[in-house]
């Protein structure tokens, strides 16, 4: 008996697991094995994966790397100590990820703060103000600010009829990153809001009570609680930052490039799909760190990304 | 998705917590904390607005404004590829939404309320598509279409919505599986139902807000997608994101102005209606 029921069990849950692992199986991890496999492969004539198999495409990826420490101050205070291309592509990534990753965060803490003590109507107002953006098209966005700062763009005429001079604002890598902080923003106040808005307000005046100052409230009681719609808002911003393909071109000019946009170049114009491969298995690893560090931080909390 | 990936509740938010009256309301911090929000709503809404008012604008480039005009409207609605487009984006969504609500209400039910083998895995795998970011899985449905020679196309576009919103419903529907009461179960249970009878009668009307917002969610995160529809489209199965990213890439004009307009227009009308059904849901409360 308890083995017959037993047995049903056991097939209700293959049966209603089945549709769900069949899917994630066929099209998301056989994808990316795949392509794990296709990146130890040599290209042929038209880029396409070719045999024999080699170890080229992580070679050149790592092959010009040398030791050369440096101070530059073009996108800021930059540190180096070693040099190479792709070196130079992934780091500029990341930097620029992280940099406009914490931006967001420093201007959506503040505005999720304050839609999160408003008055309950008016709270329900700015929420719906803040999902029409969340939920607009990206790539029209994106265009709507590529739009605004063109060089016949509305900021650049209103510029020239009150007698200055038009500006390139445009192609640079502080476009690329006001695109990301632009993009990226819906995604950092929501989850962020969300943790604010379940935090018992009662808890600081505690803490003033004993003792602490704004600081160390602010620090010991507050950061704790909301941390994982931080690290929500966090990997909602990095991980699409550093994969960004609309941004750096609409806002770059595809000039400051970045990892997504040449593994997506790879794919197009100069095929190379086995060095493609490699380079996203690269990137899938720093992105793999990231989650990592989500996970461990937001542990009993996933739920939030969603 | 993550165009970006647009990921975030419909409907699932947590009941507000009443909260004690702050004294502070008229404090220099707090005006300053409102001047700041207003000046980053502004930052977030002007290029829209700016974008929906020179739709109107009858010069053919720049954005010198010279005058009012509906042309670009009605050029728009004459342009076969605009309405073919919209119409493979509709369709998209709309398949793509349905295996996806079937197939992540069904897992949700499996790995919420059943012990088995495996769980702990499948619990990360199913994580995996919210984290990968989009053009790699793109990339990796394109290489995985060339190899089994699989012509893409309606098709592969569906399967592939369907794999990366699948997940989001399946997350959505099981945070409503987790705290609903199961004495309820149990009560239609010793009543006399069998497990088929109190699924369909009790649970599945119960997880209903959840599968509503897992729809829409799943919806919304297949007209939005550009990324993963660049790679998999096929001739003739373009989806409007990829059509408008090729005009954008040819320069601006002003009918990629009105298509951007009426795609806002649309997504607030989701927004709209997935607030109108979250407050419905909570007066039945």
């Amino acid at each position: 008996m308890i083995a017959a029921i037993r047995r049903s069990r056991a097939i209700q849950v293959f049966g209603l697991m089945l549709p769900g692992s069949f899917w994630l199986i066929v099209f998301f991890l056989i994808p990316l094995l795949m392509m794990g496999v296709i990146s130890f492969m040599s290209r042929d004539k038209l880029g396409f994966p070719a045999q024999p198999w080699t170890l080229d495409n992580y070679r050149s990826i790592v092959r010009d790397i040398r030791f050369a420490p440096s101070i530059s101050f073009d996108d800021g205070l930059q540190l180096r100590m070693f040099e190479g291309l792709y070196l130079e592509l992934f780091w500029r990534s990341v930097w620029l990820s992280l940099t406009s990753t914490i931006i967001t965060l420093l201007i959506a803490f503040p505005v999720a703060l304050f839609m999160a003590r408003l008055p309950m109507h008016r709270r329900n107002t700015a929420l719906i103000l803040l999902m029409i953006p969340f939920w607009t098209n990206f790539l029209v966005r994106t265009y709507a600010l590529q739009f605004m700062l063109r060089g016949n763009g509305p900021i650049n005429i209103l510029l020239r009829s009150i007698g200055l001079e038009a500006l390139d604002l445009l192609f640079t890598p502080g476009a690329v990153m006001l695109g990301l902080v632009y993009g990226n923003l819906p995604f950092m106040i929501l989850p962020l809001y969300t943790s604010l808005e379940k935090f018992d307000w009662t808890m600081l005046e505690a803490a003033a009570d004993l003792g602490a100052n704004l600081l160390r409230s602010f620090v010991r009681v507050m950061l704790p609680l909301v941390a994982p719609g931080l690290v929500a808002g966090a990997i909602l911003t990095f991980v699409p930052s550093i994969g960004s393909y609309i941004t750096v071109e609409l806002m770059g000019g595809g000039r400051t490039n970045m990892i997504g946009y040449s593994i997506a170049q790879q794919f197009s114009a100069s095929a190379n799909w086995p060095f493609g491969s490699a380079l996203s298995l690269v990137m899938m690893i720093i992105v793999t760190i990231a989650a990592v560090f989500y996970f461990r931080s937001g542990r009993g909390e996933r739920a939030e990304l969603v | 998705m993550a165009s970006n990936s647009p990921v975030i509740l419909l409907g699932e938010r947590d009941e507000i917590q009443p909260r004690p009256r702050g004294k502070t309301n008229t404090s220099p911090g707090k005006f300053g904390l409102m001047l700041f929000t207003l000046m980053t709503f502004a930052f977030l809404y002007v290029p829209i607005i700016v974008l929906i008012a020179f739709s109107f604008n009858s010069a053919r480039s720049g954005a010198m404004w010279q005058g009012f005009t509906l042309n670009w409207y009605e050029r728009m609605f004459s342009n076969t590829r605009i309405i073919e487009s919209a119409g493979t984006s509709l369709i998209v969504a709309l398949l793509s939404t349905i295996g996806a609500v079937v197939i992540g209400t069904l897992t949700a039910v499996a790995m919420e309320r059943f012990q088995f083998r495996g769980r702990a895995l499948w619990d990360g795998l199913l994580y995996m598509p919210v984290i990968i970011p989009e053009i790699v899985a793109g990339i990796s449905l394109l290489l995985f279409f060339a190899f089994v020679q699989i012509e893409r196309g309606l098709f592969t576009l569906v399967v592939s919505h369907i794999a990366f919103s699948m997940p989001f419903v399946y997350l959505t529907v099981r945070a409503r599986l987790a705290d609903f009461d199961r004495s309820i179960e149990e009560a239609a249970q010793d009543l006399g139902a069998n497990e088929w009878r109190t699924f369909t009668r009790i649970t599945l009307p119960l997880l209903m807000p959840g599968v509503v917002s897992g729809a829409l969610l799943a919806f919304t995160l297949s007209l939005d997608d550009f990324m993963i529809s660049f790679f998999v489209n096929g001739k003739g199965w373009q989806t409007l994101p990829v059509y408008i990213w090729g005009q954008i890439r040819k320069g601006v004009t002003p009918e990629i102005n009105a298509i951007s307009t009426l795609m806002l227009v649309f997504s607030i009308a989701l927004v709209v209606l997935s607030q109108l059904l979250q407050r419905r849901e909570k007066k039945r409360e």
